[in-house]
């Protein structure tokens, strides 16, 4: 301990690593280096089996018998279970329906459903045998697309609506009136690093459960209710996902099921890892969806009413369906303000598998719904739909209170709402108007290749809309050489949350980022946690460790304005310095210090979202803490007589408020935008008549590749913090950016029209492949020569 | 199936192993020699996360046989870095942040350097099409693009 004054000098202005400091990922070097460990990296302990699942084979039938003779015969093969060695409740739905059994039994409800597994000395031997069982089916009729099952009335529950003022009488008076169908194919996650789990039993029946999930508490509670014990005695630890997307936000329940049943049975480290093809039939997708539309609006584009019917693609389970489907409904209106409207969402069961959550959750969906709107009334009007778009922009942040302009669908005021001065400034910097004219002389001159442009704005509601889920909690030691020791329950994809959450511990304390450990997520640590999902990561769990930061800081703080003989308030973290009145202490003094004065250096945090609320009955209520926009410009070009296509020029701007680390946002708006993009255009699910998904690998599901990255992508933050008060003023921004991705879609669409010298709505549905392309350029010119 | 003794030249190091005949050598690496950085993204040829060179040709790792790799030079992505001094393509790709979950970055990385290997001044369209058989699912591949174009001419420069 020094008891000297500060030396100004000597110390740093500024923290290495602090609060918006455009730090690299925090395992960046060991990504590079090829040691970062994630689940399937794990040595192996002795003994461990490998399991593989056995499949279903039908997508509705009745399972009148399995023989597993040849699997048992097989070199290898352990053991093998079925629903009837499950101890506890043979389920892990994520909420409670008790539909997505661990195991089916008499009734197969999907193809790809998993029926049984198989234990074996190594992956191989174990995915080998899978394939001998014997397994006797008597087919039921199945439903298998949205079309089907809306001729059917196959839902999982009642149709859901809800909107303001009275759409039909707007309706019925509008000046122009145009109804449409929209309909968007669904998009498999394809994390790189698939479903995988690794259970190891321990003392008394308990077990540990290395698993690539988001939500290691759902984790927890799935094991626990399949092996039929409490929660305490299941743990779950996750470092790194090699991505997630969503797909692992209930996805892992399975597999790591199984694998702990293994582990339980026989005493034996389990480890059940899909192989890729199996991980594209065994787990859900984003829903597609088929959105009709019926509009109103006056000769500026304006709409003075409106109707939705969205129906969406569930499969044979709930799993979050019901919050995605709302999610949709939440972003129907993107936006714009729509002063009469109802929205109806009809959730579909399927003989399909159960389609999850992904990036967006429902948002994309409803969102490109109302952005073909816009687009359809353009063309009508013969506008650029940028006009039409800015016609109906809610009002903006400032301007909102009395405009009558503010109240989206689910009465919820907008207060914050920026689009309009950021789409002004991305029209400039994009050349947007200039380079629209430009691209039109050339078309006119092109026979053959044309070109489209499409500018398309987000706004995206950031809170889970179950408010419960809005909570999260972290744990913070300080030890006596003044190293942090920092945990939480959020989970780590690639998103740099875990970066994040440190940068805000190291603001807190004033030290560098290189003193904050950053550990993998435990249940044991931090306990009943929500997923990592809805992007909101780093606002709960950052504001959850901030406030045990403070906790300590404040214990430090009283025990050195002690020491010192000065007031608390007297006592100020600097970069590498605590002063405490005339006394300058560094931090590894203080924690030794405070140990020594017999002071805790371990605290949680917690946090809840404010504000927030929702009921679900009335369709009314606060179900966002605030809104994250951005803004894209994308100019594509088409080959008019094979429908190949490529994007030339992307450009965006995008609101993640005060950032916490620009680096690592820029990185979330650019995947984002290529992945929605990718959603739009290249990535199509094709499944046959029999409900077998026939694009089971890369082989033939198309995500972005390399070669499709547009050669000019210009991507910038909005320069604003956020109005509420969120973790040091910043926005999430792990799922906006995707929905940037429509404006790939819609560039595709008006390089179309040009086709028919833009006097028609090109109605390109999604995703919008080459052959998609090439079949509105057909639709579009048959129309044309029929007049 | 008897086990086939295989020795090979991993990284520089002399490697010997036993495998199955039908192992791959992505399989291999991974399970006998702990080189966990060589990952499986589809293991059927088509994401590139099992990139390795063998004697300097870019192959993924799941679709050759381990037994093949009998007196031959590999390299993974743990061979790039010098000790503790990282390859300049490792650097770069840290310093653009051309990475996110980091599951693909490991083949990114060794197909970059076969590339810089073959073409030290390649264009940006060469790059973009050379790592097309590389899949990301987190970034745009704009920040690994601008990475592979600083590392060719920091290379270019120390060279």
């Amino acid at each position: 301990m020094q008891d000297t004054a500060p030396k100004p000098a000597t110390t740093p202005t500024r923290i290495t690593g602090g609060v918006g400091d455009p730090s690299p990922h925090d395992s960046a070097h060991k990504h590079v280096a090829g040691t970062a460990i994630y689940t399937d990296d794990i040595p192996e302990p002795p003994g461990t089996l490998h399991i593989a699942l056995g499949l279903s084979t039908r997508a509705h039938a009745e399972v009148l018998a399995l023989d597993f003779s040849q699997v048992h015969a097989a070199s290898g093969v352990v053991a093998v279970f079925t629903a009837a060695d499950i101890p506890g409740r043979n389920d892990v739905s994520p909420i409670g329906k008790s539909d997505d059994p661990v195991f089916a039994t008499g009734l197969v409800e999907h193809y790809g459903q998993s029926l049984f597994a198989v234990a074996a000395t190594s992956m191989l031997a174990a995915r080998r045998a899978a394939r001998l069982a014997d397994v006797i089916y008597k087919d039921k009729p199945a439903i298998l697309t949205v079309d089907e099952a809306m001729d059917a009335k196959s839902f999982l529950s009642d149709p859901y609506t809800f909107g303001i003022g009275d759409p039909d009488a707007a309706l019925a008076a509008a000046p122009h009136r145009l109804k449409g169908r929209v309909r968007m194919g669904g998009q498999e996650h394809f994390y790189l690093e698939g479903q995988v789990a690794l259970a190891i039993p321990g003392e008394d029946g308990d077990v540990t459960v290395h698993s690539s999930t988001q939500h290691p508490t759902e984790i927890q509670h799935s094991v626990a209710h399949v092996l039929g014990l409490p929660f305490n005695a299941v743990t779950v630890e996750v470092r790194r996902m090699g991505g997630g997307f969503g797909g692992k936000e209930t996805q892992g329940n399975l597999p790591a099921a199984v694998a702990a049943l293994v582990a339980a049975k026989t005493g034996r480290p389990a480890k059940l890892r899909y192989d890729r093809d199996d991980d594209f039939e065994v787990t859900g997708k984003r829903h597609d969806f088929r959105i009709d539309y019926d509009v109103g609006f006056d000769a500026g584009g304006r709409i003075l009413g409106i109707t939705f019917e969205q129906a969406a693609r569930c499969g044979m389970s709930f799993d979050l369906s019901m919050a995605i489907c709302d999610r949709a409904m939440f972003h129907a209106d993107n936006c714009y303000f729509l002063p009469n409207v109802r929205i109806t969402s009809y959730r579909c069961k399927t003989n399909t598998v159960s389609n999850t959550a992904f990036r967006g959750f429902g948002g994309p969906q409803g969102m490109a719904g109302i952005e073909r709107v816009m687009e359809a009334i353009a063309a009508k009007l013969g506008k650029d739909p940028l006009a039409v778009r800015r016609a109906n922009f809610y009002a903006a942040k400032g301007k909102s209170a009395g405009s009558g302009r503010s109240l989206t669908p689910y009465h919820m005021e907008i207060e914050d709402c920026i689009i309009g001065e950021l789409t002004d400034e991305l029209v400039r910097t994009s050349g947007y108007e200039k380079r629209r004219a430009g691209i039109r002389a050339w078309n006119a001159k092109s026979p053959i290749l044309k070109r489209g442009i499409s500018l398309t704005p987000v706004k995206f509601g950031i809170s889970f809309t179950n408010t419960l889920m809005n909570q999260a909690g972290a744990l913070l030691h300080l030890y006596t050489d003044g190293s942090l020791h920092l945990n939480h329950g959020g989970t780590e994809m690639g998103q740099g949350l875990f970066q994040k959450v440190a940068q805000v511990v190291a603001e807190e304390f004033q030290c560098d980022l290189s003193n904050v450990k950053i550990t993998a997520t435990r249940t044991d640590k931090v306990p009943n946690t929500s997923p990592t999902a809805a992007s909101s990561g780093s606002d709960l769990n950052g504001m959850a460790a901030r406030e045990a930061a403070r906790t300590i800081k404040m214990r430090l703080a009283e025990m050195l304005a002690v020491e010192a003989g000065t007031d608390v308030e007297a006592v100020r973290f600097i970069p590498g310095r605590i002063i405490a009145g005339r006394r300058t202490f560094t931090l590894p003094e203080a924690a030794a210090l405070a140990h020594a004065r017999r002071i805790s250096l371990s605290s949680t945090g917690y946090y809840a979202t404010p504000k927030i609320h929702w009921d679900r009955a009335s369709g009314k209520g606060r179900p966002f803490f605030y809104f994250a926009y951005g803004a894209a410009v994308t100019e594509s070009a088409i080959d008019t007589l094979t429908g190949e296509n490529r994007m030339l020029r992307v450009d965006i701007l995008h609101d993640a408020g005060r950032s916490l680390n620009p680096a690592i946002d820029l990185g979330q708006i650019e995947g984002g935008f290529i992945q929605g993009a990718g959603w739009l255009t290249t990535e199509e699910l094709v499944w046959d008549g029999k409900g077998r998904l026939s694009t089971h690998a890369p082989s033939t599901y198309k995500i972005p590749a390399c070669s499709d990255r547009p050669p000019v992508m210009n991507m910038s933050l909005w320069h604003g913090e956020n109005s509420e008060d969120t973790i040091y003023r910043s926005k999430a921004v792990g799922e906006p950016p995707l929905m940037l991705g429509i404006s790939a879609l819609l560039a595709l669409s008006d390089a179309v029209a040009s086709v028919g010298g833009y006097a028609g709505d090109a109605a390109l549905d999604a995703p919008a492949t080459p052959e998609r392309v090439l079949m509105a350029v057909q639709a579009l010119k048959t129309r044309v020569a029929a007049g | 199936m008897s086990n086939i003794h295989v020795t090979t030249t991993v990284n520089g190091d002399v490697m010997e192993f036993l495998c199955e005949p039908d192992e791959s050598l992505m399989d291999a690496l991974r399970d006998r020699l702990s080189l966990t950085g060589v990952k499986e993204g589809c293991g059927s040829g088509d994401c590139g996360a099992c990139s390795v060179t063998v004697d300097g040709r870019l192959v993924c790792s799941c679709l050759v046989l381990a037994a093949e790799a009998e007196g031959c030079k590999i390299t993974t992505v743990e061979g790039l870095a010098k000790g503790d001094k990282l390859h300049p393509l490792q650097q770069k790709f840290l310093e653009h942040a051309a990475l996110q979950c980091g599951i693909c970055t490991p083949g990114f990385l060794v197909a970059s350097k076969a590339l810089l290997d073959r073409n030290p001044n390649p264009t940006e369209h060469e790059i973009r099409y050379w790592l097309a058989g590389n899949l990301c699912r987190c970034t745009g591949y704009d920040k690994i693009v601008r990475a592979v174009v600083d590392a060719a001419a920091e290379l270019r420069r120390t060279a």
